[in-house]
């Protein structure tokens, strides 16, 4: 029989199956941060029960750190009890931690590849939604709640339905300026944010084939957004290099072997998927949403949409979207004026979107009046940022260049829009309220686009304003 | 661990319109900030039940004192999407909520309500419309959910409610929060655990 990848670790993860029919999955790689643990680690308490193996759990601090002021104890005292909860279960329970002086904390999602643990063919499962970041090196990876940590903390498994596969293949090289970023908006814009509801996205395609590993985790990190609680590359040689020497990874003679077992989880050619969707990369171009979903996306040079001329369904949240934004049905998005330009979280703050941007951001200047930060999305992205100078171009550009940790990806920490700013965001999410001020308002793009909107204080096309073509 | 069976949820109702809300409208993530669930009820859909600029109540339906009480919630498509925090149902829980309808559920959200013994079922948009406009028009009316026939009673009127199958399974049959199944599976994990190279201590 032809297997899906998903299929496959399904079969080498499965427990059993229980008697409500989900199965009992085996989640081979836990990882935990400070927000939606602590619940979990005090329901174990509760129950009198353990973590069963420790060794299979990795914890970091991500989304309360300060990204400036970064001394303990923190300003905010509920923010360092967080934390200081998190290093004792951790110490309690035998979990290895990579705690703020580690050298290796930041976003878990970036984390869990720069340290090797994330693997092909294992599962993985993480208090958070983007956990579906990890697809992108053939691992099947959930985000779950907080009784689901306890599980698996106390388990090493949890309760879940095998979700079905849905192939997106995108085929083609992608235009000068166009990017993963832009590919994952324009999937979520055309299958809508619940059209992955029971799916795993499988992403395949030449577009694919030739992305980096970190572009992979672009893609896959939003998927979520679309509605699919899963989302997947089949590994390939550019999953191992990727992988290759990084602590986590194996070693010497154990290497050759897991890339053989790796290489043996891809999708079998001619499996059967649940559905198919094939798109061109030269139709996609730079993307911005204008709107509070991440579906409410438009290409640079589009309209701002009329309510009245969508489908009936999305006219209500249309024009909720447009009271909120204070966008102008049937007008330009590009030539809005931004307030604050942000560079950084789990879809877009890897060392390869910090490089992108530098080195055309090079001799330019932040529009003044625009707060830009950037914000590297762990020490070690940190670390080799500043050791190849891209630290003091931000920096000569006007950026403030700050700390690993979720920043201003949500309102959890000291990062926050101030009243209705807008706010050009490399993130994943413009929900009203997500940055932190209820009436601030996100409008999701590349890195590039951010940088575009920084230098010129407002929503540009970033091959204009740094001419590319 | 004896679990209630979840079978049916009664009580009045109030509907929150609007698709895609999502759970940092049900509970923003400043409130986060805490190491216990305990307290989260009173900040459920804060951000849109108090104006920002003035700090004064808003119109929101959880406002309107003829729904006060109310132990079922009503909404759109997509309703829980985007983050997977649990303080979403858990707000919602604390806030006095029993069940949910909707047009459709994110998936995370509806799998970490399940966990709460929260059904949450789904009506067609007309049925939401209908049942919205009952309780519109008499607040007080009683509203029944029959989770084990997957129906919606509101004035004498019933509303296919559906509950994909392992949910039902779960909440009628008192097995909602499925550690006591999961613990029973542990010898077995450690088998399955077994074959995997990678998870074996270093
Ligand atoms: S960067 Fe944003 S989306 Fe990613 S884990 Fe942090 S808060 Fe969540």
């Amino acid at each position: 029989m032809k297997e899906t990848l998903l299929d496959k670790v399904w079969r080498a993860h499965r427990v059993r199956e229980l008697a409500n029919g989900q199965t009992q999955l085996l989640i081979g790689t836990h990882l935990i941060h400070e927000v939606t643990s602590p619940q979990a680690f005090g329901m174990l308490r509760d129950l009198g029960l353990k973590v069963l193996m420790p060794h299979r759990t990795f914890a970091t601090v991500d989304h309360i750190v300060p990204t400036d002021e970064r001394e303990e104890p923190f300003s905010d005292p509920l923010a360092d009890e967080m934390v200081r909860a998190l290093r004792r279960n951790c110490a309690e329970s035998g979990v290895t931690f990579f705690d703020l002086p580690s050298g290796r904390q930041g976003i878990v999602h970036i984390v869990g590849p720069e340290q090797g643990i994330t693997q092909p063919g294992t599962t993985i499962a993480c208090g958070d939604s983007h956990t579906s970041t990890h697809g992108a090196f053939g691992a099947i990876a959930f985000g779950i709640g907080t009784s689901q940590v306890r599980d698996v903390l106390a388990t090493q498994t949890m309760a879940i339905g095998k979700p079905k596969v849905r192939r997106i293949e995108v085929n083609g090289s992608l235009r000068p300026g166009v990017y993963a970023k832009d590919v994952i908006l324009h999937i979520i814009r055309r299958l809508g944010v619940n059209g992955g509801l029971g799916y795993a996205y499988e992403y395949a395609g030449t577009t694919f084939d030739g992305f980096t590993q970190e572009e992979r985790m672009t893609v896959c990190n939003m998927s979520i957004e679309g509605g699919a609680r899963v989302g997947y590359v089949n590994p390939d040689e550019t999953t191992f290099a990727y992988l290759e020497g990084r602590p986590y990874a194996p070693k010497a003679a154990e290497w050759d072997a897991a890339v053989a077992r790796w290489r043996s989880f891809a999708s079998d050619p001619g499996a059967k998927y649940d559905d198919l969707i094939v798109y061109r990369a030269e139709d996609i171009a730079p993307t911005v949403t204008w709107g509070i979903n991440p579906g409410q996306a438009i290409f640079i040079d589009e309209l701002v949409p009329r309510p009245e001329e969508l489908p009936e369904k999305d006219r209500a949240t249309a024009v909720e979207a447009l009271a909120h934004m204070h966008l102008r049905a049937g007008a330009p998005i590009k030539g809005t004026k931004v307030d604050v330009a942000f560079l950084g979280s789990c879809t877009n703050g890897r060392l390869s979107d910090l490089q992108e941007v530098a080195t055309h951001l090079k001799g330019r200047r932040v529009r003044s009046g625009v707060k830009a930060i950037v914000v590297p999305g762990s020490q070690g992205v940190a670390a080799i940022a500043e050791s190849l100078g891209l630290a003091e171009v931000f920096r000569d550009a006007g950026f403030e260049w700050r700390g690993a940790g979720c920043s201003m990806c949500l309102g959890m920490n000291p990062d926050k829009l101030v009243g209705e700013q807008l706010c050009a965001s490399s993130s994943n999410r413009n929900f009203k309220g997500r940055q932190g001020s209820p009436t601030g308002r996100t409008v999701l793009m590349s890195p590039l686009m951010v940088a575009a909107a920084a230098v010129t204080g407002e929503i540009a096309d970033a091959r204009e304003v740094f001419g590319l073509s | 661990m004896a679990l209630e069976k979840i079978t049916q949820v009664a009580g009045t109702a109030v509907y929150v319109p609007g698709d895609d809300i999502d759970t940092d409208r049900i509970i923003p993530a400043r409130f986060m900030k805490c190491v216990t669930f305990d307290g989260l009820g009173e900040f459920a859909f804060i951000d849109v039940r108090v104006d920002p600029s003035t700090g004064e109540k808003t119109s929101h339906p959880l406002n309107d004192p003829r729904f006060a009480g109310a132990s079922i919630l009503l909404s759109g498509s997509n309703f829980g999407c985007g983050s997977s925090r649990e303080h979403a149902p858990q707000a919602l829980y604390r806030y006095g909520f029993r069940a949910v309808l909707a047009e459709s559920f994110a998936e995370i959200f509806f799998g970490n309500s399940t966990t709460l013994g929260i059904p949450c079922m789904v009506l067609s948009p007309a049925d939401i419309q209908a049942v919205a406009a009952l309780v519109e028009a008499n607040p007080r009316a009683e509203v029944t959910v029959d989770v084990t026939e997957g129906k919606v009673t509101v004035a004498d009127m019933d509303f296919p409610a559906a509950l994909p199958g392992h949910a039902r399974e779960v909440l009628i049959g008192g097995k909602w929060d499925a550690i006591a199944d999961l613990l029973e599976g542990v010898p077995s994990v450690k088998d399955t655990a077994g074959k995997l190279p990678y998870m074996q201590a270093a």
